[in-house]
């Protein structure tokens, strides 16, 4: 066993184990945790993928910035101590059967099909050859989508200022709704 | 580089983590937990971009560029989400799906 096949397979055992924690654990702020385990080791098969510059993207905008902001929000409107009361175990045993038929039917699919690769020569992908086909308009270049990305960045971050500075005081008769 | 790890490794790895994200969602009954769950999938089909991009097209870099923009809308994604979450929690005092049923009244 190579070095690269033991560093795939201790990525692989940390993703599997902490997605799995994620959806299970019973704190609020531990599932946070542990979907950071999730990214960042991800962020790792990225770079034995050969892929820095997205590694690094990875690590700094999901691992950084969506976690950071998910444990805000956590904070914000939960209490710490707080745990999930268990799942039902008529929808948690039906949920996993649908999600382990749908695995089994891909993992089979995958198994079975023939990927053929190209014979071409290996693309170097530095940050020369991203900026340039990012912002070039020839056959390999991504122009109109970075353009429609930041359009949507833009539309973004208006949506969640307006949002967030809509809401009232809390109306009292929803929260007596809520009581009932 | 990736000598002896096949392109079907990397995808039954990244089938294995779209099918919890996918569980986590349908279990799940708080808001913020159906978010992170979102975001385990999002992640799962990056991974399937890129080892397709390695391993079946090196002379291309449209895998690597389609999961630059998909991070990009799910960052966005999850900004207007909690913009929506911490909305929701100001209204109703609570983010359980369950308990928020009314729309505007």
């Amino acid at each position: 066993m190579s070095a690269n096949q033991i560093m795939f397979l201790l990525f692989a055992v940390a993703i599997v184990t902490f997605s799995i924690l994620t959806v299970t654990s019973r704190k609020i702020l531990r599932a946070a945790v542990y979907l950071l385990f999730v990214l960042v080791s991800t962020s790792g098969l990225y770079f034995m993928l050969n892929y820095q510059f997205l590694a690094g993207v990875q690590l700094t905008l999901y691992a950084g910035g969506i976690v950071v902001l998910i444990i805000f929000s956590i904070l914000l409107t939960s209490h710490i101590n707080q745990k999930f009361e268990l799942t039902g175990w008529r929808k948690s045993l039906l949920s996993a059967i649908a999600s382990a038929a749908g695995a089994i039917l891909a993992i089979t699919s995958i198994l079975d099909f023939r990927f053929g690769a190209t014979r071409e020569a290996a693309m170097e992908v530095n940050m020369h050859s991203i900026g340039r086909n990012l912002l070039s308009l020839d056959y390999n270049g991504y122009i109109l989508p970075f353009e429609v990305i930041s359009i949507l960045l833009i539309a973004a971050m208006v949506a969640a200022i307006v949002i967030a500075k809509k809401g009232g005081p809390v109306k009292q008769e929803s929260q007596n709704l809520n009581q009932q | 580089m990736n000598s002896g790890i096949p392109l079907q490794f990397f995808l039954i790895l990244a089938t294995i983590m779209f099918f919890v994200g996918v569980y986590g969602f349908l279990t799940r009954r708080n808001l913020i937990t159906m978010l992170m769950s979102v975001e385990l999938i999002l992640n799962s089909v990056n991974i399937n971009f890129m080892a397709f991009n390695r391993y079946l097209f090196p002379h291309k870099m449209e895998g690597m560029f389609f999961s630059l923009f998909i991070i990009a809308v799910a960052a966005s994604e999850a900004a207007v989400a909690i913009a929506i979450i911490i909305n929701i929690y100001r209204r109703f005092t609570t983010i359980n799906v369950e308990d928020v049923n009314e729309m505007k009244y």
